[in-house]
């Protein structure tokens, strides 16, 4: 009976420390805010395309109207419901940004290990990335993306390259501070294997600032993938992603501002929520970064 | 001190020849066939063959790229597929509005940035403070070209104060090329401006809580000598460190705003470059505009020498 009790204590206890971790989280008003804004954002890329009409229908007799309550966001040079291309333009962006943020924060902290913890490989991987560096980014993406034709893949692997560098140069100085800890020490005296040392003892510590780093990517991402668009140099025209939206309301800005100001003004809310939540979360989760701030 | 500049411009060799090379292999491999990309969906298979010989894509790899370098040494940026001018001719002939946005841009940034970061640093917390954060937080979210037509809608749609679109040069009249620059500069500055104010804000703090910054008011120091004299000497390092890494930021938001403003510059150079699938172009350009930027960042590395005189090399 008194064991089974202790159990019991033990699993509320497990859970409520995780709550402590998230609520101290939650409990910064740029976590909250940018989270929920987030939130919403991502409800209405996920559900918002079945409640609209088609993005892609076109309309010839309904064109360049603006807002009503018919059609909130107006409509563009073929009749096209903007308010059904902006919500379905959410989904390009966040997929963008999400996998951007994602593989760049996967590859970074793979050869920011390497660079890191196995010395003879950090002078060349970090000149590669200095290099890479250097090279600005945008250009780099439309080079890529004209190279290698206009796909979705393309776009993302177009804006990752660029994203690498910084994630590198993070990670590689958390294990080079992190490798001298006397535990890490500790462990390889005590014969642990590298791999073992790599990914229990040096891993753990990367997570926090990295959480922070991906929501920064996330946000740049979802504004390069919009300017690459908007350039024509991004996703294929016939996807109602932002940036393409508005490249296609250039033409008509004089008569018909609305179709570049609705997805831009979502645009710089979503990238706004972004930001400010990753501010919030290197404010609780690094409070190191966050003093010399 | 000699010393450290020769060490210093001998360590940009090896980015500045990480990034030829990478540029160099973007082009040969980039899966599928680079020459079928740049000849387009119409191309003939004689056009694809004729593109590849121009590019010299079927030579051996090792031996293009000797060829290459050996070219790039002689400051041969490549030479335009389709209208035959070397890549240097087409910068030269397009620097002149990029260069003009640039520095407009650079030079209203830093004249309000500084100083709106120092009074927000010395007013902590204050009203001003947290309008500066909040602005430093937002000019990053909003992108380039939104806001760059946010701006036309408002001055030259709305009150018709400020010309469309368009480029004057300064040689023809400073008037017609202050009007014509002023927007432009506008929306690019926003985030170069959100960038350098919260840089010096965050050093400017941090230098308001050293002892000789007490003891200047201690003596009773008029407070405009300490920020200026005290506080932003001591805090120029990481705000020059900041603009020059603002400067990649600068590079990609001037092709944004000069296709926002039709501004006949690099940044259009490069666009009509990629709807011409004319590679050499975007290639050169690359090369060229990143060399500009690892430059400017080395002199910037050599000045924190003179700006702050407690750095010994």
């Amino acid at each position: 009976m008194a064991l089974a009790k202790g159990t019991e204590e033990e699993v509320s206890v497990a859970p409520s420390r995780e709550v402590g971790t998230l609520g101290l989280a939650l409990a910064n008003p740029g976590v909250l805010w940018g989270g929920a804004l987030l939130a919403a954002m991502a409800l209405l890329a996920i559900v918002g395309p079945f409640f609209t009409v088609d993005p892609m229908a076109l309309n010839p007799i309904q064109r360049l109207k603006p807002p009503s309550a018919e059609v909130w966001f107006g409509t563009d040079f073929l009749g096209r419901n903007v308010f059904a291309r902006v919500v379905s333009g959410a989904r390009v962006s966040l997929v963008v940004g999400v996998s951007v943020a994602i593989i760049a924060i996967a590859i970074g902290l793979l050869l920011g290990m390497v660079a890191g913890y196995i010395r003879a490989l950090d002078a060349p991987i970090m000149r590669v990335m200095d290099g890479l560096m250097s090279i600005p980014g945008i250009l780099l993406a439309i080079a890529l993306v004209s190279l290698s034709g206009a796909t979705l893949t393309t776009v993302i692997v177009a804006i990752v390259v660029p994203e690498i560098p910084r994630v590198v140069r993070l990670v590689r100085s958390v294990v080079l501070t992190v490798r001298e800890e006397p535990y890490v020490e500790a462990a390889i005296a005590a014969g642990t294997r590298t791999h073992l040392v790599m990914t229990r003892h040096i891993l753990p510590n990367t997570i926090a600032p990295l959480i922070v780093q991906a929501t920064y990517i996330c946000g740049s991402a979802m504004l390069l993938e919009a300017i690459l668009g908007f350039l024509g140099a991004g996703i294929p025209p016939e996807i109602p992603s932002w940036g393409n939206i508005m490249s296609e309301g250039r033409t008509y800005f004089q008569i018909s501002p609305w179709i570049i100001f609705w997805p831009g003004i979502l645009l710089a809310a979503t990238v706004l929520a972004v930001n400010v939540m990753g501010d919030g979360l290197r404010d609780t989760l690094d409070p190191r970064i966050a003093r010399s701030m | 001190m000699l010393r450290y500049i020769l060490l210093r411009i001998a360590a940009t060799v090896p980015v500045m020849a990480v990034v030829a090379l990478f540029v160099f292999l973007l082009l040969r491999l980039t899966p599928g066939d680079p020459a079928a990309v740049i000849a387009g969906d119409y191309a003939t298979a004689e056009d694809i063959a004729r593109i590849r010989e121009q590019l010299g894509l079927n030579d051996p790899l090792p031996y293009q790229f000797i060829t290459w370098i050996g070219l790039l040494l002689q400051g041969n940026l490549g030479t335009s597929i389709f209208t035959n001018l070397p890549v240097t001719t087409l910068i030269g002939q397009r620097i002149e509005p990029t260069l003009m946005l640039a520095l407009t841009t650079i030079i209203f940034s830093v004249a309000v940035a500084v100083p709106l970061g120092a009074i927000a640093a010395w007013k902590a917390g204050s009203l001003l403070d947290r309008f500066v954060m909040l602005f430093s937080v937002g000019g990053f979210s909003v992108p380039v070209f939104v806001l760059g037509y946010v701006l036309i809608y408002l001055l030259s749609m709305k009150l018709q104060i400020l010309p469309v679109q368009g480029y004057r040069s300064p040689w023809d009249g400073l008037g017609p090329f202050l009007a014509h620059i002023t927007l432009p500069t506008l929306t690019l500055s926003v985030i170069f401006i959100a960038l350098i104010a919260r840089m010096t804000r965050a050093s400017a703090i941090e230098v308001l809580q050293e002892d000789y910054v007490r003891t200047a008011y201690a003596k009773g120091q008029n407070e405009f000598t300490i920020l200026t004299r005290h506080v932003l000497a001591n805090a120029a390092v990481p705000i020059v460190t900041v603009i020059g890494i603002g400067i990649a930021l600068l590079i990609g938001g001037v092709v944004v705003t000069e296709s926002v403003y039709n501004i006949p510059g690099l940044g259009r150079l490069v666009l009509d470059a990629v709807l011409a699938r004319d590679y050499p172009i975007i290639q050169g350009l690359i090369l060229f505009l990143s060399f500009v930027y690892i430059v400017i960042n080395l002199l910037i590395d050599i000045s924190y020498a003179f700006l702050d005189p407690r750095i010994r090399y």
